[in-house]
């Protein structure tokens, strides 16, 4: 997908290439699942995108990516308790699906009957020459489940996708399909031991006026690669918040695509990059308003330590008859090193006249003034850097409003405030 | 329990002195004001002893029941009794106002090798004095100081010394911003905290204050010195004269 010939494969090419070749046999899926996994190698051949390419612009991938573990099918993954008690747990275990759950109002499928079938040979391919994280994974998919949600349920218990590594590399998908006016939550773990390299795509398709709340926690161990894209599609009146924090990880590379083409649907993105050590962590956003009268607001908070680098690159289109369309998008990060980075990069373009659209981003470090004030009621100073740094993140959490989810969430954020600052 | 000898220090930026040798002692049970012209450096004072960061103490030393304090950080000193309330106390958004009292009360309570208080017992405390300050307890549920009026955030003050129990409490312009009735409030609830084994160093402009928290000492404070010490009727002829002729004299 790199439109400039590279001369000279990198180990990590090589070895995925490699990996294909002893795993075409054995990876799941008819003819037309096939020929879609080998158009996928051929663009992976191309070799991975370096920072000439303007979506991979500041996560240079061919650099960046140097953890390839083979595929090891004898490795274990355990199933973790569910994030928010009372969940339906759906584990993909070191790649692999369990049996499909029973949950009212909805039907869950292994994804793997549906490779093995064809039927979902149509949404697999990369959906640009750039998109990297589509051809890797449709290269590889195995696994994941299908989720179909009737028209007019309302899923009480929140249904969690527990995505478990333990080593090797595992690459999933997850389709959902939410029926008209139906509610749920919607767990995604990205979870595991090992340093695993991860790729799992999910596609949502939101059906008029339903609503879902769809949170994503990725907490890897320090080593793992987790390259991920979330994929929805918004119908007239739906309403989606994705909620997500990532919490781990070596190198990450999150795309969040969503596409509202029904009119006065709404798109609420909120999001915690919590970074430390030396890792890099990418989340890039594509979002198109496409119909009249849709709102979205976007906010990403970051806290960076060590000599961490994070990226958000935020493109919001709003299409010619995309009229009185309103979009907020705020980055927000806060550094807790010198050697800390964080590149934020907004990109609007509008083609409709009547719209409110705007964007922000700062910067900032602890306030050394905050900090006299809660060192002065004698809090020492770890603990206080950790109530300031909460402070900077939290509301973003609180905004979900149910306390137990709250207090979950937060708890992800005190445990890593303890390893990592 | 404070004795302060020939302090000077600067900012840390600037390299500015506003203490140029200063010396103040504050016996246990002693309150002391402290007066003195805008800018002579009261404040600075205040957050030198607290250990605020921005100020560099090049000479002197301040000795807390004999030890100096120098060499610790604010928390440190803070979790030892020294209790500054702001001329200016700070807004910070995100962080609760019950959360941060609680971190508050049971890191001091940690390092003094006590029990962590337990919730019910830490929230009935908080309502109690909270009621005898007239702070209304959802004002307690939201961020620390913000949106808090002038007199509202200098009520909090004093409630956190009140939770805090602290031994020398620095009160800097605690009357500031208090209409008649919170005045009063709040100086009954120092005074209620007045005892044989605390001190209190009372900042002040204004003798109503002294009226309500009768000082046993009175300094006055010029550039950065103690220019004169007296009892309480020092304020009273302060209050009287003005600054000019004690200025006049030290010059
Ligand atoms: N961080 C700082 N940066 C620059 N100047 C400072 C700083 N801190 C104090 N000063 C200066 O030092 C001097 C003393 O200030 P300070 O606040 O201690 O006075 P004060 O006696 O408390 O005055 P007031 O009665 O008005 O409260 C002033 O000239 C002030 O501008
Ligand atoms: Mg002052």
């Amino acid at each position: 997908m790199n439109i400039h010939s590279t001369p000279k494969l990198t180990a990590a090419e090589t070895a995925l290439i490699d990996a294909f070749g002893e795993r075409f046999s054995e990876l799941p899926g008819d003819a037309t699942v096939a020929v879609k996994r080998d158009d996928a190698v051929e663009a992976l051949k191309a070799g991975l995108p370096t920072r000439r390419v303007e979506a991979w612009h500041y996560t240079d991938l061919r650099r960046l990516l140097t953890n390839v573990p083979g595929y090891d099918s004898t490795l274990a993954a355990r199933a973790k308790p569910a994030l928010l008690a009372g969940s339906t747990v759906l584990p993909v275990l070191n790649g692999v699906s369990g049996a499909g759950a029973s949950i009212d109002g909805a039907t869950v499928t292994r994804l793997v009957d549906k490779l093995l079938d064809g039927s979902f040979a149509p949404a697999l391919g990369p959906r640009e020459p750039a998109d990297t994280v589509g051809a890797l994974n449709t290269a590889f998919v195995a696994d994941g489940y299908f989720i179909d949600i009737a028209a007019g349920a309302e899923i009480a218990a929140p249904i969690e996708i527990q995505n478990v590594q333990a080593g090797g590399q595992t690459h999933s998908r997850f389709p959902v399909r939410v029926g008209q006016g139906a509610k749920a939550t919607i767990v995604e773990r990205q979870t595991g031991a090992g340093n695993a390299l991860t790729s799992s795509i999910s596609h949502l398709t939101l059906g008029e006026d339903a609503e879902l709340l769809w949170i994503i926690v990725q907490d890897q161990p320090d080593g793992a690669t987790c390259l991920s894209q979330f994929n929805a599609e918004l119908a007239k009146g739906s309403r989606l918040t994705l909620f997500f924090m990532n919490a781990g990880s070596k190198l990450v590379r999150q795309e969040i695509r969503v596409r509202m083409p029904g009119e006065g649907a709404d798109f609420k993105l909120r999001g915690i990059n919590l970074l430390s050590g030396d890792t890099h962590c990418d989340v890039t956003m594509m979002l198109d308003h496409l119909a009249e009268n849709t709102t979205s607001t976007e906010i990403v908070r970051n806290v960076a330590n060590g000599a961490a680098k994070g990226v958000f690159q935020g493109q919001i289109k709003v299409a010619k008859d995309a009229q009185k369309t309103d979009a907020k998008m705020a980055c927000n990060t806060l550094l807790l090193s010198d050697e800390a980075e964080f590149s934020t990069k907004p990109e609007l373009e509008i083609f409709a006249d009547d719209v409110a659209c705007g964007h922000g981003a700062t910067v900032t470090e602890i306030d050394r003034n905050h900090l006299f004030y809660l060192m002065a009621r004698g809090i020492d100073e770890k603990t206080a850097r950790g109530l300031l740094v909460k402070a900077f993140v939290a509301e973003i959490i609180e905004e979900l409003e149910d306390e137990a989810t709250v207090e979950v969430l937060e708890g992800i954020l005190d445990d890593w405030f303890a390893e990592h600052v | 329990m404070l004795e302060i000898r020939n302090l000077h220090a600067r900012i840390a930026e600037s390299g500015v002195e506003i203490i140029r040798g200063l010396n103040l002692t504050v016996k246990a049970g002693e309150v002391a004001a402290i007066m003195g012209p805008n800018g002579s450096g009261k404040s600075t004072l205040s957050y030198v002893i607290a250990g605020r960061e921005d100020y560099e103490v090049t000479e002197g030393d301040i000795l807390y029941n004999g030890e100096s304090i120098l060499e610790m950080d604010p928390a440190e000193r803070a979790a030892k009794g020294v209790f500054l309330a702001f001329q200016y106390p700070m807004e910070i958004p995100g962080v609760a106002t019950m959360e941060f009292l609680k971190v508050a009360v049971n890191s001091q309570r940690k390092a003094r090798g006590e029990a962590e208080l337990k919730v019910p017992e830490f929230i009935r405390r908080v309502k109690e004095e909270a009621a005898s300050l007239g702070i209304d307890f959802a004002m307690l549920k939201r961020p620390l100081n913000v949106g808090f009026s002038g007199g509202e955030k200098k009520r909090a003050e004093i409630l956190q010394m009140k939770l805090l129990e602290p031994k020398l409490c620095v009160l800097d312009e605690t009357d500031s911003g208090l209409d008649i009735d919170a005045l009063k409030v709040v100086a009954d609830g120092v005074n209620a905290l007045r005892s044989p084994d605390r001190a209190m160093v009372v900042i002040t402009h204004y003798q109503r204050l002294l009226d309500l928290i009768v000082p046993d000492t009175v300094h006055v404070l010029y550039k950065g010195q103690v220019i004169k010490s007296g009892d309480k009727d020092l304020a009273l002829e302060l209050e009287r004269d003005g600054y000019a002729g004690l200025i006049g004299e030290a010059a």
